[in-house]
């Protein structure tokens, strides 16, 4: 019954999504007040009944009725709780369920919280929204239901695959659809202003928190689905370039540039038309990032199972929405006039370059991705490519981003005197060539790429420090109890972006310790015998077999010695799922602030030897650490008072940070609050 | 039917980076460290051919193995990292360079990303220099200003 009251739900949602599509194109169009109202209402009806859908659907997973065939196929009585809610998102059907549902909870928000935006302006941002969630409601609808029944009814279901069973993996997928379907009301704002015909800041000023809350999510999405390569796949990999993994970078770069424009738009009325394209980009790049992957064609040239017709639909309906949208674009973009002015040398030229930079490098990664389809279809080649493509390519794109980061943030807005800026920067600029010094002295095998990523690390972080510095007043005469005070008082928004600089900087360093610093040793094993890694002796104790739930473990025991003394002992694992015929690996890590030390279990050999793989990554931590503080970073943002949503509206009265600085007649605490 | 197949994909693309715990096992090194640092760095340039987006040296595929051995064996032998690419690009085919060669055909591969830097710099150049012949729009009116504040700060 509750799944037929879910399917009944799924089908009124379609008819709400074309009634808030409808209402709000035309209403947008015409002004007519119902049509505007009917939109809003539409759009708070359609997310209700989606959550009533994927409630219904997430129901038949926790009571496991397999007469569900989406659950049958998916899921399984024995399994612990956490893995049943967690294969609801697990597969095709259930994932497109919840995208859908974050859309509709999107909009819904938009039609709730965004009372103040211009009424027309908001029918529109509905209306397209509410034009994407038709296409895919109808796509679920008459390919994809979740909702079939089985008779008979089979007794238990063929369970969810073991290596999804993982917790990075259960919430991997949520922040990831978060991410690329938050980009969707980007891409709507974008849409509906061609509609309108105009940009101007207050338009900025409202796609701001939206693009923020995508970013933050899809940041922490890709964090989460990198740590668990990191952990589960045996080496402490953590990026592997991979055509699922790109799609999921490309995005997040549009959006990274996006945020950037968008302060433009916001702050000088000005860079408009790249902003909407940056908009409908990064929402394109998502729904590619989601449906590429299940069209077959990037895989085509791999072994690789899939489900082409239904993955070409989803792509057909992308490139439709995409390719309107640019249509649209080309249209009316040149009706989008630009205000403020600026000189070469400011904030505004830093900006743009800092957008050129990323649109490079996310071209860079969309060749390299779709380079061997492109090779296939046009040229008859069959290619591969890989990391050494993308450290080639990217790595001066990004080094000169790392440069132009910390000039950037020390030029103000409109009219910026270098000079200034130069003397601003001097500190800055001596710690980064002597750390890179270092580096390159301390540093073995690749000291040249080592200087290179320390000096982009710490010239990122010193940057950010001198201009927090400056700021706060350091350095000014002023008590050190004052500058504290003032460097409080700075907006989030500020905090948030001066953050998320510092953390890349620092997840720099955690990926070198993750490639150029490691080291690694495997040796075959007796029980009893040791080998070195790192200054770290690792004792091999011998190796235990037990049957556990769904899958057998074999864990050796493995004792860690530092000058003759025991500091730890690590249980690497292997597991082995007879049902799935699968065999996964478990390795046992020792993270502490000086790096991990990783342990992997290998093969047997005959003479009752076992391979025991170790590494050592010197300062992996930061890249973890980094990663969090770069998604705190954008919710610090998001938690700024400006973007707060229905919050009273007490204007704080912050002592302005630096009168000279002030270049325009924004109140103060919007002072610096570039992302 | 169809509807478990993108998850199998999934499924096997998972299977097929995690059943693989890191390929070189410690027999197959070769004794002299500067020729088995060589060997390191070339595999990370060639593809295992049945995994996904694998290299050699990540993988414990047979075929990863014997690609493995082939590299050491040539190196042993005395060729250069460039004779031995370029007898593994004979024998298993261009596909298993993870570094396509620079070719006329692969110049848009290559140069795509300067090629974009280059175009994209120049209409940004063009936009700031027209930016900076932009004269100040005159200040917001107070009833303007008004009108901003009502439509992007919350109510009390």
């Amino acid at each position: 019954m509750i799944i037929e009251l879910g399917h009944l739900a799924l089908i009124l949602s379609l008819l709400a999504c074309i009634a808030q599509a409808a209402g709000g194109l035309w209403g947008g169009h015409t002004r007519h007040p119902q049509a505007v109202a009917l939109a809003s209402t539409a759009a708070v009806l359609q997310a209700a009944l989606m959550t009533a859908a994927f409630a219904a659907l997430t129901h038949a997973y926790v009571t496991s009725d397999f007469s569900v065939a989406n659950v049958y196929q998916n899921s399984h009585s024995a399994k612990p709780l956490l893995y049943k809610i967690s294969g609801v998102w697990g597969n095709h059907e259930g994932s497109m369920l919840l995208w859908i549902m974050i859309l509709a909870w999107l909009g819904a928000m938009v039609a709730w919280f965004d009372r103040r935006l211009a009424p027309t302006l908001r029918a529109r941002v509905l209306g397209v929204q509410a034009l994407i969630g038709a296409g895919f409601l109808a796509f679920v609808l008459f390919t994809s239901n979740p909702f079939l029944r089985m008779d008979p009814a089979p007794l238990d279901g063929r369970d969810l695959n073991p290596l999804l069973q993982d917790p990075g993996l259960a919430f991997h997928p949520p922040f990831l659809y978060l991410g690329y379907v938050g980009f969707s009301i980007a891409f709507s704002f974008g849409v509906a202003a061609l509609l309108e015909g105009r940009v101007d800041p207050a338009w900025a000023r409202w796609v701001r928190p939206w693009t923020l809350l995508a970013w933050t999510a899809l940041t922490l999405g890709i964090a989460l689905g990198s740590a668990w390569a990191y952990y589960e796949l045996g080496w402490g990999g953590f990026w592997f370039w991979d055509p699922v993994e790109n799609a999921s970078l490309m995005p997040w770069l549009a959006g990274t540039a996006l945020l950037h424009s968008a302060a433009v738009v916001e702050k000088r009325d000005t860079l408009k038309s790249w902003t909407i394209l940056l908009a409908i980009i990064a929402f394109s790049t998502s729904a590619l990032g989601t449906f590429v992957v299940r069209s077959g064609l990037l895989t085509s040239v791999h072994a690789f199972a899939n489900d082409p017709d239904r993955g070409m639909l989803l792509l057909a309906l992308c490139l439709a929405l995409t390719g309107g949208a640019l249509a649209l674009f080309a249209l009316r973009a040149g009706a989008l006039r630009a205000g403020g002015g600026f000189k070469p040398v400011s904030r505004e030229s830093a900006l743009v370059f800092n957008n050129l930079a990323i649109a490079a490098l996310l071209s860079t990664v969309a060749i390299g991705t779709f380079w061997p389809v492109i090779a296939e279809v046009a040229l008859g080649d069959i290619v591969s490519v890989g990391a050494p493509y993308y450290d080639a390519t990217a790595t001066p794109i990004a080094a000169l981003i790392a440069a132009a980061m910390s000039i950037g943030v020390a030029l103000p807005w409109k009219r910026a005197d270098w000079r200034a800026a130069a003397r601003r920067l001097r500190v800055a600029a001596a710690l980064t060539l002597v750390c890179a010094g270092l580096g390159l002295w301390l540093t073995g095998e690749g000291r040249g790429l080592a200087a290179l990523g320390v000096a982009m690390a710490v010239w990122i972080i010193a940057g950010s420090a001198t201009d927090l510095a400056v700021r706060a007043g350091l350095g000014t005469g002023r008590s050190f109890e004052l500058v504290l005070k003032r460097a409080a008082g700075l907006p989030r928004a500020y905090w948030g972006g001066t953050l998320a600089h510092a953390a890349l900087g620092i997840m720099l360093i955690g990926m070198l310790g993750g490639t150029v610093w490691k080291t690694e040793a495997s040796e075959a094993l007796r029980p009893g015998e040791r080998m070195e890694i790192a200054g770290f002796t690792l004792v091999y104790e011998g190796v235990e077999e037990r049957r556990v739930d769904n899958y057998i473990a074999e864990t050796a025991a493995i004792t860690v010695l530092r000058e003759g003394r025991q500091i730890d002992a690590l249980r690497p694992e292997r597991r082995w799922y007879p049902v799935a015929e699968q065999q996964t690996t478990e390795a046992a890590i020792r993270l502490t602030l000086g790096g991990d030390l990783y342990v992997a279990l290998g093969d047997p050999r005959e003479d009752g030897a076992r391979v025991i793989r170790a590494w050592r990554h010197p300062v992996i931590g930061c890249l973890w650490a980094g990663a969090l503080l770069l998604a705190g970073g954008g919710l610090l943002s998001l938690l700024d008072r400006r973007h707060r949503v229905g919050a009273p509206a007490q204007r704080r009265l912050a002592p302005n940070p630096d009168p000279r600085q002030r270049p325009n007649l924004d109140p103060p605490e919007t002072q610096g609050a570039a992302p | 039917m169809s509807g478990r197949n993108a998850w199998a994909a999934l499924a096997v693309f998972l299977a097929l980076f995690t059943s693989a715990s890191p390929g070189l096992e410690p027999e197959e090194r070769l004794a002299d460290p500067a020729l088995e640092a060589r060997a390191r760095d070339l595999s990370r340039e060639l593809r295992c051919l049945v995994c996904q987006g694998q290299t050699i040296d990540d993988s414990n595929a047979p075929v990863a193995r014997a690609l493995r051995t082939f590299v050491r064996e040539r190196i042993t032998a005395g060729d250069d990292d460039e004779a031995v690419l370029a007898a593994v690009t004979e024998r298993y085919g261009a596909s298993v360079r993870l570094r396509p060669e620079w070719t006329a055909q692969t110049a848009l591969l290559w140069g795509g990303p300067l090629i974009i830097f280059v175009l994209g710099g120049l209409a940004a150049v063009r936009f700031i220099r027209r930016s900076a012949e932009t004269p100040d729009p005159s200040p917001l009116t107070p009833e303007e200003k008004a009108r901003l504040a009502e439509q992007s700060e919350p109510a009390s």
